[in-house]
């Protein structure tokens, strides 16, 4: 019976390890090659611009203090999603989002389309001690980003790299970086990257959406 | 057992002693990292303005020690204690297991020790900078020659099912980590990973399913097979069965992980395949969890007077319920209101806390007396203790989850009359608040049933403290060519 043909895996240790790694490997191969290659086809739209050196900085920062811990940036295709935080989130606005940051839990509000919602003034006081503005919120206060300086060579650096994988930076860009940053504190990068999530890195349709869309966020 | 042959063969249940106390003081650590986690969502002003007791730079720290430092210490000595005894063989290649044992501990300081500084890739549960990620790569890649090679030695001639989940956990954590963390460094403290958007979510919660699936279910289940026939004192209820769910729980598994991205920008057919892969998962899970616990058929009556095994079965309840919810959870409906919230928290800690804690203390109370030269645990009366504060703890945890989970799913899609939404986001938290606290406190009581371990292995470990530990030989049969049905774990 089919058992004793069956048989041989148990008692061939090889045998055991092979069939395990076909086994487990079908679902990953199904499901992830075809991203891949959707992902080689498709270039970014030409309004989605890789992030610039600031925000790359504050992006990084956004990273290094575990933000996507309880803040996602994925705006789901939901009523009552896109009502509150505004048009729901495309895969064209995260192209150039290494690591992504979609998160998954949401102890704080979605800051997919935070940019703009509030001045660059709220955004620091807010950093630096959240319940000065909000009483209520168990958000952490960040105050070590107002004194903490941005170093201009390591961006240019950064910038090295994603363009090795693929990110269009030019030469310029790259020059620049140094002088962009220069005597900026890690608060300023982290403000001018929340307040260009969902305008900057924003393609086309979906700006076209938003002019027509009667939702108001709030 | 067959005829005796000279014997001058004996268990290395040295590295196993060293995994099993790794993981009683990883346990303990990871444990005191999330209570003071959960703490700080509930009072804030705990974060102390310190970075890296910040609590989002705490929290990865959290995952980390009870998910690779605990749970995989836990995991490594048991596979090796398993693979020994199932196999009748000494360990293959004793210098590479000790290195194993003192390279998980370096990787798992390392990393712990890195990201409260803000060291981080920022990918849940694969957090450690490139650097951490090629010692795991390396230690990963040693301690599976070692499995391999002590099962290319074994003198029975059937692999015991317990050691088809360890392989698989083995091969699919090897494969899942390394394809997760490909990235290019920049310094030695920051790196960008090859994949973006889209495809780097795919990749990333397909690790992050799978981490799940292979880590926290496959390696445990290994355990259970193991040790539930043991503490039972019966054979498996069904070999058979098992056969059927390792397959299918192995290759359904893999597909699942695009259920953590359902309404995302990830392709529409990605979500559904990943929905109904989901639930299908339902039935190998359910299957695994029905063999366990029928084992237990014919002895229930050991629960009374055997804390080990009502660890075992309340875990394989745990798991059972755990994967019912994971099942629930995926379907799209379900999911637009669990998403985001805390429900996803309450379920990972009924499958950690319940499923995965639960099933290795109990195999720990197993395990540890006979690796460590006694007749039995130091105290039965502070295993029940732990019993009761782990059960209780865990249930309060669970369940104030739940309700702030489904509050908070509830809240964020009400809307008037008038289609306007009813409330604002900081309702939610402020209605949920109570909650943090009771999970702060469930927490507080399975952080000590977790001292009552430890204290209780301590005593236990005497004669392994003083050296006087005698080593056990390996039982050596006369070679069986063929054996139907599995022979039943050794005694030892």
């Amino acid at each position: 019976m089919a058992y004793r043909h069956f048989e041989f895996i148990e008692k061939h240790a090889w045998a055991l390890g092979i069939f395990t790694a076909i086994m487990v490997s079908l679902g990953g191969l199904a499901e992830i090659t075809p991203l891949f290659v959707e992902a080689l086809q498709v270039k970014p739209p030409e309004n989605v611009k890789p992030y610039d050196p600031l925000r790359l900085a504050g992006r990084d920062i956004y990273v290094r203090e575990g933000c996507y811990l309880c803040h996602s940036q994925m705006i789901r295709a939901l009523r009552f999603e896109t009502q509150r935080y505004g048009p729901f989130s495309t895969a064209e606005e995260s192209v150039y989002d290494r690591p992504f940051l979609w998160g998954s839990k949401r102890t704080g509000p979605d800051l997919a389309r935070v940019g703009g919602k509030y001045s660059d003034d709220w955004q620091r006081r807010h950093l630096i001690d959240p319940r000065s503005l909000v009483p209520e919120t168990n958000m952490p206060a960040y105050p070590w980003l107002e004194t903490g300086r941005i170093d201009g060579n390591d961006i240019a650096a950064r910038m090295r790299v994603l363009r090795k994988l693929g990110d269009r930076y030019s030469d310029a860009e790259i020059a620049a970086a140094p002088e962009a940053v220069k005597d900026k504190t890690e608060l300023d990068a982290l403000v001018a990257y929340l307040q260009g999530l969902g305008i900057a890195n924003e393609p086309q349709a979906a700006a076209a959406a938003a002019a027509t869309d009667t939702g108001k966020p709030q | 057992m067959q005829v005796m042959k000279t014997n001058t063969e004996y268990y290395d249940d040295h590295v196993v002693r060293l995994f099993l106390l790794a993981s009683a003081v990883w346990g303990i650590v990871g444990m005191l990292l999330g209570m003071y986690a959960a703490a700080e969502l509930a009072w804030p002003g705990l974060n102390l303005g310190l970075p890296w007791l910040t609590f989002s730079r705490l929290r990865p720290d959290h995952t980390f020690g009870v998910i690779f430092a605990f749970g995989g210490s836990a995991l490594m000595g048991t596979c090796y204690y398993v693979v020994q005894r199932t196999g009748h063989a000494r360990l293959a290649w004793n210098g590479l297991a000790r290195f194993t044992f003192w390279g998980w501990q370096a990787v798992c300081v390392l990393a712990m020790a890195t990201m409260p500084f803000g060291i981080t890739q920022s990918k849940e549960y694969a957090e450690p900078e490139w650097f951490v990620d090629i010692l795991i790569a390396i230690v990963w890649v040693s301690f599976g020659a070692v499995f391999f090679a002590t099962l290319a030695r074994r003198r029975i001639h059937h692999i015991y099912v317990a050691n088809w989940y360890y392989g698989a956990f083995i091969i699919a954590v090897a494969l899942l980590h390394i394809v997760n963390n490909l990235a290019v460094p920049v310094s030695l403290t920051k790196s960008y990973p090859i994949y973006s958007g889209v495809v780097d979510a795919m990749v990333q919660w397909w690790y992050g399913h799978n981490a799940v699936a292979f880590f926290l279910t496959a390696g445990f289940l290994g355990m259970m097979y193991y040790f539930v026939p043991r503490q039972a004192q019966q054979p498996l209820w069904s070999y058979r069965f098992s056969i059927v769910n390792f397959w299918a729980l192995i290759s359904i598994y893999m597909w699942a992980g695009s259920h953590h991205l359902m309404y995302t920008a990830l392709p529409d057919w990605v979500q559904s395949v990943g929905m109904a892969f989901s639930l299908v998962l339902l039935m190998p899970s359910w299957g695994s969890a029905a063999n366990g616990l029928f084992t237990f058929n014919g002895s229930w009556h050991r629960l009374k007077d055997d804390p080990a095994a009502k660890f075992m079965v309340l875990a394989l309840v745990f798991y059972a319920a755990a994967t019912f919810e994971g099942s629930m959870m995926a379907i799209k409906t379900v999911n637009s209101l669990s998403h985001y919230t805390d429900w996803t928290i309450a379920h990972v800690h009924s499958g950690s806390l319940g499923w995965v804690a639960m099933i290795t203390i109990g195999s720990l109370y197993a395990m540890a007396p006979r690796a460590l030269g006694r007749p039995a645990m130091h105290s039965r009366g502070a295993m029940e203790l732990h019993f009761w504060l782990h059960a209780t703890g865990t249930l309060l945890y669970v369940v104030a989850m739940w309700i702030a989970g489904v509050t908070e799913g509830v809240m964020w899609r009400a809307t008037q009359p008038d289609g306007s939404l009813t409330y604002p986001f900081i309702d939610s938290l402020l209605a949920i608040k109570p909650w943090y606290m009771v999970r702060w406190f469930g927490g507080v009581l399975i952080w000590l049933g977790m001292w009552v371990m430890a204290w209780n292995l301590w005593y236990t470990a005497g004669d392994a403290r003083r050296k006087v530990i005698q080593p056990i030989p390996v039982p050596i049969p006369e070679p069986i060519r063929q054996q139907t049905p599995a022979p039943l774990p050794a005694a030892g």
